[in-house]
């Protein structure tokens, strides 16, 4: 099974170079939480369920990224700190092709 | 002043399953919430949410775990003091506790068990920079009162079904009702959307999409907002009250103050025996909690709610003899007089 490398810049603007399985069915979220590279009860407080939107990040790089659903899509509309690279770090599976993914963690809220 | 063996603070599913253990033992438990409704996160984010790590039931939504702790425990009469945040904390020379809310309300207890999942829940605030000026001076993150609103004119903003659910009660209170959302979407109930959408047909929702509030006028109370439709210039909308309803985010809140060692956000226990906290007397179960090798599941909750009422027994009787006794030998006394007990086997010879 691939390990894939995804590059992170946290809430303090560093970038933190990590491993992700992805035989795990982990997300990017509890990517970012294994790593602890957001203080915890910060981050993932729905537990992934799209509904909180604490684990909000912008994407950096051009990857192809499963789509946005309508889930969600409906909680970035209410969420602050919104821009048009935003996604929610719980719906992105880490799969193969992902692999490079470059993200910043968007400020809590 | 509420007086009660066990001040929970926290009426999630933890909170609730620690006034069964209590009531076991003959305690009587008083619950605190930041939130008008038991259940924690189970009622107020995901109540139509299964889950499927309750042992013993292969899946249950979240709003019916909260039905069945309200039902397992009612024959314990438990205290709820609801809509009200735990603020501050007194340890009295006897070494019993005075908890007071954040209205005032105050709590003599000879126990505390924080049972505060991630925190208090609390209003998310939108990015406008001056919003915290007008606080309580005509924007409001809550409704509480309705009646404040009669004949006044309202800008609601969010597209969630609080959004929804109060543009459509508060058009027939306000004089003017306007909901602005970022998208031409709204998540909700199918009925709240279609009555929107009706109420904004015969002109009594103003509805703006997709815009955002990006200022509030006014000196010493609001007056206006300034909105802003995506790529176009701002425009004033006349208002006595602009009312953001974006959901609830937790905050540990005024429970980091309590001289609580705290870590990763979390109050540290003691696992090894009782998880009480480092002030005598005052126990953290639950995901407020953190020890070595913490999980945040509700069923870890239930263990330790179990752990700590026995500890907290000790600590009220220090004296009495006590030992566990299974609810199926023993029953469940209520303090409302019923009582709950395996029926009988017959003995009886058979010719």
């Amino acid at each position: 099974m691939q390990d894939i490398n995804i590059k992170i810049t946290d809430r303090n603007g560093v970038t933190h170079n990590v491993v992700a399985p992805t035989d795990m069915a982990m997300n990017l979220m509890e990517v970012v939480r294994s790593y602890e590279l957001a203080e915890e009860g910060t981050i993932g407080i729905c537990g992934g369920m799209a509904m909180c939107a604490s684990c909000q990040c912008y994407v950096k790089s051009n990857h192809e990224l499963p789509e946005i659903s309508d889930d969600e899509d409906a909680m970035l509309a209410e969420a602050f700190h919104v821009e048009d690279n935003s996604r929610l770090g719980c719906q992105i599976q880490m799969t193969p092709e992902i692999n490079g993914l470059e993200v910043e963690l968007a400020p809590e809220s | 002043m509420i007086t009660t063996d066990i001040l929970i603070i926290g009426a999630g599913p933890t909170g609730l399953f620690t006034v069964f253990e209590a009531g076991l033992l003959k305690l009587k438990c008083h619950l605190i919430d930041a939130l008008p409704q038991p259940g924690g996160q189970c009622s107020e984010i995901y109540p139509k949410k299964p889950i499927y790590d309750i042992p013993g039931f292969p899946e249950i939504l979240a709003g019916d775990l909260t039905k069945n702790l309200l039902e397992q425990s009612k024959q314990f009469e438990p205290g709820f003091t609801l809509g009200e945040r735990a603020e501050t904390i007194e340890k009295l020379g006897d070494g019993t506790f005075i908890v007071m809310t954040n209205k005032g309300t105050k709590h003599h207890a000879k126990i505390v068990a924080i049972a505060g999942g991630l925190g208090s829940f609390e209003p998310r605030k939108p990015l406008i920079p001056t919003i915290l000026d007008f606080e309580d001076k005509g924007v409001e993150y809550i409704i509480k009162e309705p009646e404040l609103y009669r004949n006044k004119k309202v800008v609601i903003s969010g597209g969630g079904d609080s959004a929804l659910d109060w543009a459509i009660f508060l058009s027939n209170v306000a004089s003017e009702v306007t909901l602005i959302h970022r998208r031409n979407e709204f998540r909700g109930a199918l009925d709240s959307v279609e009555k929107v959408q009706e109420l904004k047909n015969l002109g009594k929702i103003n509805l703006i999409t997709p815009a955002e509030v990006k200022g509030i006028l006014g000196t010493d109370k609001v007056t206006g907002v300034a909105v802003q439709k995506k790529g176009e210039d701002a425009f004033i909308i006349d208002a006595d009250h602009f009312i953001p309803l974006f959901g609830l985010s937790p905050k540990l809140g005024p429970i980091g103050n309590w001289g609580l060692e705290i870590e990763k956000n979390a109050i540290k226990v003691n696992n090894s025996l009782d998880y009480q906290t480092n002030i005598p007397g005052i126990y953290a179960i639950g995901d407020v909690n953190t020890y070595p090798g913490k999980l945040k599941l509700i069923l870890c909750g239930f263990h330790e709610a179990t752990l700590m009422c026995q500890s907290a027994y000790k600590r009220i009787f220090p004296n009495k003899k006590y030992v566990m006794k299974y609810t199926t030998v023993g029953g469940v006394d209520g303090f409302d007089g019923t009582r709950k007990e395996a029926p009988k086997a017959v003995v009886k010879a058979i010719q």
